[in-house]
């Protein structure tokens, strides 16, 4: 199964058409969508505007693999459980969020291994056909590094001085 | 466990708006291991993700941002609200905009404040975070390019 996610603030219908398109040419019935409030209802796939973040989780669990906005959460969400993801940033200059973040968190985390990016439409349906070959980013711990669990844990008990 | 311990324990608030913010936050919680937790977001359905933090209190706030400020008034009235509850030691907050007017208004209450700017802030740091940093005890970046000797220092990420 392919778990296709925006996030839970604002829809990415650029993305998600692009999968619908993706599946109806290959044929694909194992796509679940979360795709936000948007009037862009898919043909192709299996959706729903929200999921509870308890759905959330088991989807992005027992997913093969996450199709997702370049969002930290559903990034980090993934590597905590260990399923490959591919990611597509959203644009300002669209109106799909605010400001150019997600491109350069889409950059970063690529450059750690963690995430394969296409970075718009066209570049997603070569990515999907690659999809089922994607390998985890390893999975990561549950918590922040040694560093800044100490940095925060001193802070709170003052040993920071 | 005893009075005099418990009357010991600090009182740790965690505020962060949805999304990355929270999943963030969520992962900075071992630090607080011996800590009296107090979790802040802007959605009900995280609630469950908090349960395995005995004693912990659960609040939520209207999700305000920079463009609904007709809003913000609800906000700031609920995070007092909150505030005056828990008189926390300690408040931190990953983002967004509920998390800058927690940590502001939680320091003329007395409390010590950090500000994690969110790790997806890569080229430079989110609106709040480039204005917390008057407001913030300890004013902190995830990414090591962006902290500034005059600026938000670097102690890791979350991942």
């Amino acid at each position: 199964m392919i778990f296709v996610t925006v996030g839970h603030q604002m829809p990415f219908d650029r993305m998600v058409r692009a999968v619908d398109e993706w599946a109806k040419a290959n044929g694909r019935d194992d796509v679940f969508a979360q795709i936000g409030s948007t009037d862009y209802i898919p043909e192709h796939i299996q959706w729903a505007a929200t999921i509870e973040p308890g759905e959330f989780h088991r989807r992005i669990e027992e997913a093969d693999a996450v199709v997702a906005h370049a969002g930290t959460g559903t990034i980090l969400n993934a590597l905590e459980l260990g399923t490959p993801i591919l990611v597509m940033p959203r644009r300002a200059a669209l109106l799909e969020t605010r400001n150019d973040h997600q491109v350069a968190t889409a950059q970063r985390f690529l450059e750690m291994g963690k995430v394969a990016v296409a970075m718009d439409e066209t570049e997603l349906p070569t990515m999907l056909d690659e999809v089922s070959d994607l390998t985890a980013g390893g999975v990561i711990s549950s918590q922040a590094s040694p560093e800044l669990l100490k940095a925060l844990t001193d802070f709170v008990h003052r040993a920071d001085g | 466990m005893s009075t005099a311990r418990r009357t010991k324990q600090k009182r740790v608030m965690l505020v962060a708006s949805g999304g990355g913010h929270w999943v963030e936050m969520m992962r900075l919680t071992p630090a607080f291991a011996d800590c009296s937790l107090a979790f802040v977001t802007v959605q009900r359905d995280y609630e469950y993700q908090t349960k395995r933090f005995e004693g912990s209190r659960y609040y939520t706030v209207f999700d305000v941002t920079r463009w609904n400020r007709i809003r913000w008034i609800q906000t700031v009235l609920e995070l007092m609200w909150i505030l005056v509850r828990e008189r926390p030691d300690v408040i931190i907050s990953t983002g967004a905009l509920p998390g800058f007017f927690a940590l502001r208004l939680g320091k003329l209450m007395g409390a010590r404040t950090v500000w994690v700017d969110s790790i997806a802030n890569v080229e430079e740091l989110s609106k709040s975070g480039q204005k917390i940093g008057p407001h913030a005890t300890l004013w902190l970046t995830q990414w090591a390019h962006l902290a500034k000797d005059d600026g938000p220092k670097y102690r890791g990420a979350v991942l």
